[in-house]
């Protein structure tokens, strides 16, 4: 079988495997984040409909206000420094949990969720501040789109602040268990990802909703 | 073939490097380059100095950038034969999302040009002020 595979070039780089399912399915620790970038893939095209509907009705204001009114560059400028450097503290908890370095990989973990707090703070003020002006979801259907999109980005915050949470008592009191570092890698994946869909919503949002 | 060998043949998306160098300066050059993008894209939507109109498109153009460098320091994304498998669900993720988005825009832009509102879509539609 694998003479007859290597003689027709199935193998790959000189190993026994065929290429052809015959090692069988891989390792947990692969298939488990392969199944969770599934997840963050499609709910990224979760996203790309709610940025397709936010596009069609940003011009829908109703009378109302509009982007250039309601947005406000600098808040946006510190969310987003904190929710990319909260990405990266993410990525240095890894790397620590990897080496089972139980503090810092509590404390990285502890930076993160703290700079996902505050992003979480400046977009629920910003929030506050425009459904106290009369600029709430009901306003218009851009505000609507609005407050959908950004606040649906706000609600994976809060779920990835939880799972932040449970991560760090669940590392506390079973430690760097191979299920509890695939849990990890997961996390990391989530986070990522919420950082890059806040890319697009800073720039699509903020940033051209504020041109001159 | 021993285990190791097994485990190299793929990567868990999101799995480190393996020397602490390599993978702490993987994270460094992505902060570092997600930074200089970031601050490339607030300066560009508040100069006066560049071409009004292709202010837009560049932004956009800024920002699918820095998506990669996201994928690539922190998501370890890479073209590598072990990355096979992620790279492809990413391929069909990002053709799914160019479709709805591209696709919703364009056909709303030129429903919006070629259909004249009539008043009672004016009001449940579009609602222009």
């Amino acid at each position: 079988m694998t003479n007859e595979a290597a003689t027709i070039g199935l193998t790959h780089g000189g190993s026994e495997d065929t290429g052809l399912g015959h090692r069988g399915p891989e390792s947990k620790s692969i298939v488990v984040p392969y199944g969770f970038w599934l997840f963050v893939l499609s709910d990224m095209v979760l996203f790309s409909a709610l940025f397709a509907t936010y596009a069609t009705l940003v011009l829908a204001t109703d009378g109302g206000p509009t982007t250039n009114q309601l947005f406000d560059r600098n808040l946006v400028a510190i969310e987003t420094i904190a929710l990319l450097v909260s990405s990266f503290t993410c990525g240095l908890a890894i790397i620590a949990a990897r080496r089972s370095n139980m503090v810092w990989a509590q404390a990285w973990l502890l930076v993160t969720g703290l700079l996902g707090a505050v992003f979480l703070s400046i977009e629920l003020y910003e929030f506050a501040i425009m459904i106290g002006e009369g600029a709430g979801p009901q306003r218009s259907a851009f505000l609507s789109s609005f407050f959908t999109l950004v606040g649906c980005h706000g609600a994976h915050v809060t779920a990835g602040l939880l799972w932040i949470g449970t991560m760090m008592a669940q590392v506390w009191a079973k430690g760097f268990q191979p299920h509890i570092m695939r849990r990890l890698l997961c996390l990391s994946v989530f986070w990522h990802a919420l950082d890059i869909i806040w890319v697009a919503i800073f720039t699509i949002v903020y940033l051209i909703g504020t041109l001159p | 073939m021993t285990e190791p060998e097994a485990e190299q043949m793929s990567v868990a998306p999101g799995e480190p490097h393996d020397s602490l160098l390599s993978e702490s300066l993987s994270y460094v050059i992505g902060l570092g380059l997600a930074l200089l993008l970031t601050a490339v894209s607030f300066w560009v939507a508040s100069t006066s100095v560049l071409w009004g109109p292709g202010v837009a498109t560049g932004l956009v153009v800024l920002a699918i950038a820095q998506m990669g460098v996201h994928l690539v320091f922190f998501l370890h994304i890479t073209s590598g034969p072990d990355n096979t498998n992620n790279i492809l669900a990413l391929a069909f993720g990002v053709l799914i999302v160019f479709l709805v988005m591209i696709g919703t825009i364009w056909i709303m832009s030129h429903m919006n040009a070629n259909m004249g509102p009539t008043p009672e879509m004016m009001n449940l539609h579009t609602q222009r002020g």
